[in-house]
């Protein structure tokens, strides 16, 4: 099995973490960068992949140099093989689309100069963007089958075949079963749980876990970056001139103002209990 | 997608020291072993006094299985040790040194956490080598069963699993055990509750109070009339830079004389004898207890059915020497002599092979012979009867045992007996030995202690407020069977987080109104729940552990 999980970083919401300008603006160099929370599922998913079948797990992200930290991130928590990152100055300001059509000529060049790649995982929406578009773009992209909401996930190596349950909202909540033939790309829900219900994929994960601690101490030795020229794109369709969406202005939510008051009053001051009890007098049964 | 079962040469269950000898010896073997824990870490579910003895006579040491154990996961080694008999305020102390160096190697205290976890890092490399490994945060459910056989084990957090050997080494309160029909829970004379605390105290300060070297350790126990008349006794162990001060007491007793556990804690920790040691401040960092197996009673003949090995207190191999208490030790004997008899007995076909093999290495090792002595079964019969005990009660009571104990030839004579293990190994479990002689001692030829003990032990409630629980919320791990007071009462004051007229704990009574009548009801709330397995005993529970990882954390044990 051959797996590639894309994840992104975003600014560290996380209280004591997050820092905004007088005007309410993110302040993105004053704010950590950490893995995109939804990533996390997918990483997840990617991770029990590995473990009950084995293989390999590339982790891909497409952002600034910072990202390497992310996919060490990664590499740190779910015990990812490698890294890919996809980074320029050309590839700035790109809204779903153009990063779609960066994410899959990567997947691609992957495909091509690394090895074939049976499963892409990815995450359901970024925590910074929340359009939840990214993933289906870059499959569309790739003409690949797509199985979204994924709340857990079985795969059979010798059929190549998954099947996956998936969350689907609606006036009720259903779960559905779905099968699709690999190669595919799966987004996970933030529902996803890995099941480690063997004995011996839960000796695997540990043994994982061990191995990857020196790896991800050396994170730089297993990172791979790749600019425009080496994914063979052209500036005009990718970054801020390849991206048809324009983020016209961010407004902040106006708090409401609070109007209640609280006044404390002692249950047992029965002086100060009293106006209290005629409010309620209304509301009183008839006796 | 249906799988075939999964299937390891051995599997054991539990990773304190009887679990983790029997997995490495397993692997020396050159066996396929998985053990699982239920713990987060193994021993943060394990509470001892604990001083672990490596015994010259025994087969297996915990250090001849693991190489540089005392340097990696012990505390001190005891180089002093004393017994104190107490009269209300007045103390006489013997030198143990004789009884504690008999058949004795080493002895270092410790502390669980450590020490199991340190273990638990030895056992996971080892046994990895073989094909296993160690899994903590699972918690074995029950016995695997094909055709009525026991074949392996079931989980709450992993599908079914075979096994040719099965160790259960999952402690006091084994479940293994008693799904297997090996142990019941249902006498109370069979256990001791044991009651902890560690006290934190800098290395220099304990090296200047017991007038030791850094490199030297303590050990002090204490009897007599202290406890009122609850059988059982106290002690202290100095670790590096803590105090293990505890307590050990008949569960029968406790709760026959309807004692408060943390009471009695309370009452060694203030009573002016440790005022020396305390000082004025006092900080405890974890309050911890669990139960004990009397292996006097119940350590098992032929601990084995079918593939199934039972081993440590899973087996009820915790020896009460008199004072002195050896049940790590035993454990390890019995972990690693189980995997040694797998090993002669591999291949053959008869499932309970080594289980045979198993029980004839703990006889012809002499290890039966200690944790159950034909001796005790003997002189038992006797001592415990009732009529036997009250006489000998009243003639020690009376003037005449008073002078005959009081008289400088007895106190001799006494000294010696304390510090023979035959004549220990054999004191019936009466109040004689633990209360009257000991008081007698302490009135007739101790010293009145003066010191002024500052010490104020924590509320019940600080103590379990200061523990680390991960609670399986909706999801209680003890079910009350029988809320009546006659049923379950006795878990209220013997629960050692519980006390009467105090509403925080897990036991507590109720008196509501039924047809005009006035009735006293028991309710339960395992939340605070420290996993002890008392009240599996005392009241009427469908008792199990919680779920892998799930309940109380202990950082010290
Ligand atoms: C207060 C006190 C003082 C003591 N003092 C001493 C002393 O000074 N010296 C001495 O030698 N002994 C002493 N003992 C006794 C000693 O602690 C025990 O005899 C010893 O720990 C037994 O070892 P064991 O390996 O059999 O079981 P344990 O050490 O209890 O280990 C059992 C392990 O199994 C795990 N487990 C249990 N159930 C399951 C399950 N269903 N699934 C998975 N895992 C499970 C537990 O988490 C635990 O890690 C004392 C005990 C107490 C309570
Ligand atoms: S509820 Fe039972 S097992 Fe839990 S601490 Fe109390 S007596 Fe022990």
């Amino acid at each position: 099995m051959r797996s590639l999980v894309l994840t992104k970083g975003v600014p560290d919401f996380s209280e004591g973490a997050v820092s905004f300008d007088e005007d309410g603006h993110l302040e993105r160099g004053k704010t950590p960068t950490v893995m995109n929370p939804n990533d996390e599922f997918a990483v997840r998913a990617a991770l029990q992949t590995k473990v009950r079948h084995g293989g390999h797990v590339s982790g891909m992200s497409m952002g600034p140099p910072g990202y390497g930290d992310v996919l060490q991130e990664a590499m740190e928590s779910v015990y990812t093989d490698d890294s890919y990152l996809l980074s320029d100055r050309e590839l700035a300001a790109s809204d779903t689309w153009a990063t779609a059509i960066t994410l899959s000529a990567g997947i691609e060049k992957y495909r091509e100069e690394v090895a074939d790649v049976d499963l892409v995982f990815a995450g359901f929406k970024t925590a910074d963007g929340e359009t939840g578009q990214t993933g289906p773009q870059t499959c569309w992209a790739l003409d690949w089958p797509i199985v979204t909401h994924v709340i857990a996930l079985d795969i059979d190596p010798d059929e190549r075949r998954l099947r996956a349950k998936r969350l689907v909202e609606g006036d009720v909540d259903e779960i559905e079963t779905v099968e699709a033939p690999l190669p595919c790309m799966v987004i996970t829900d933030p529902e996803f749980e890995p099941a480690y219900r063997k004995a011996s994929h839960r000796l695997t994960h540990k043994r994982l876990r061990d191995e990857t601690e020196e790896r991800a101490a050396d994170h730089d030795e297993h990172l791979t970056t790749w600019d425009h020229v080496d994914l063979n794109l052209d500036p005009d369709y990718i970054g801020l001139d390849g991206s048809p969406t324009i983020v016209s202005s961010v407004d902040p939510i106006p708090k409401a103002p609070s109007e209640r008051e609280a006044t404390m009053i002692d249950p047992h001051d029965g002086d100060a209990m009293e106006p209290v009890l005629e409010e309620l007098q209304p509301f009183a049964g008839s006796d | 997608m249906t799988e075939e079962r999964e299937h390891y040469e051995a599997v054991v269950v539990g990773c304190g020291p009887g679990g983790a000898a029997a997995a490495a010896r397993l692997a020396d073997h050159g066996v396929e072993t998985l053990v699982l824990e239920r713990g987060v870490e193994a021993g943060s579910k394990n509470v001892s006094g604990g001083l672990i003895y490596a015994e010259e006579s025994a087969p297996y040491t915990i250090d001849d299985l693991f190489e540089g154990f005392r340097e990696e996961a012990a505390e001190r080694p005891v180089t002093d040790y004393q017994i104190h008999n107490i009269a209300g305020n007045k103390v006489k102390s013997y030198d143990l040194t004789d009884l504690h160096e008999h058949d004795t190697d080493w002895c270092d205290a410790v502390l669980r956490r450590k020490m199991d976890s340190r273990l638990e890092a030895r056992v996971h490399e080892k046994t990895s080598e073989t094909g296993g490994g160690v899994l903590t945060n699972v918690r074995v459910n029950g016995l695997l069963r094909d055709d009525g056989e026991i074949v392996g084990v079931t989980c709450d957090e992993l599908d079914p699993i075979e096994a040719d050997l099965i160790v259960a080494a999952d402690g006091v309160n084994s479940e293994l055990a008693r799904d297997a029909g090996l142990m019941d829970w249902e006498e109370p004379d069979e256990w001791f509750q044991g009651v902890k605390a560690v006290v934190d105290m800098e290395p220099d300060v304990i090296d200047d109070r017991f007038d030791i070297d850094e490199d030297e350790g303590a050990a002090h126990l204490f009897s007599g009339d202290l406890f009122e008349d609850v059988r059982g006794g106290g002690f202290l162990y100095t670790n590096e830079d803590s105090l293990s001060i505890g307590t050990v007491f008949h569960l029968d007793s406790l709760v026959a004389e309807q004692a408060e556990p943390h009471e009695l804690l309370d009452a060694l920790l203030t009573h002016p004898v440790m005022a020396h040691w305390l000082g004025d401040e006092y900080d405890e960092r974890e309050y911890g207890a669990k139960l004990v197996p009397d292996s006097k009673k119940v350590a098992h003949r032929e601990p084995y059915r079918d593939r199934l090995v039972l081993v440590g207190d899973a087996a009820g191999q915790m020896q009460a020497q008199g004072p002195i208490i050896k049940g790590m030790n035993h454990a390890v004997t019995g972990g690693a002599l189980a995997a040694d008899a797998f090993a002669i007995t591999r291949g053959n076909a008869d499932p309970e092979a080594a289980g045979r093999r198993y029980a004839k290495l703990l006889e012809e090792s002499g290890t039966m012979d200690k944790l159950r002595p034909r001796r005790y079964d003997l002189a038992r019969t006797v001592g415990e009867r009732d009529v036997v005990t009250n006489a000998v009660e009243r003639v020690l009571d009376s003037r005449v045992g008073s002078l005959a104990l009081g008289n400088p030839v007895a106190d001799r004579v006494l000294k010696r007996a304390y510090n023979s293990p035959f004549l220990v190994s054999m004191i019936p479990d009466t109040r004689t030995g633990y209360v009257t002689v000991p008081a007698i001692v302490g009135e007739e030829h101790g010293r009145t202690i003066r010191w002024e003990n500052g010490v104020e032990p924590p509320s019940l409630e600080a103590r379990i407020g200061g523990l680390t629980y991960d609670t399986d919320v909706g999801n209680p791990h003890i079910e009350l069977l029988d809320d009546s007071a006659e049923a379950s009462e006795a878990a209220v004051y013997a629960c050692p987080v519980s006390a009467e007229d105090f509403g925080g704990g897990c036991y507590r009574t109720e008196q509501v109104q039924t047809n005009g009548d006035e009735e006293t009801v028991v309710s339960l709330d395992t939340q605070p729940c420290v996993e002890c397995g008392t009240c599996a005993i005392v009241a009427d529970t469908a008792w199990e552990h919680p779920r892998g990882g799930k309940g109380v954390e202990y950082r010290e044990g």
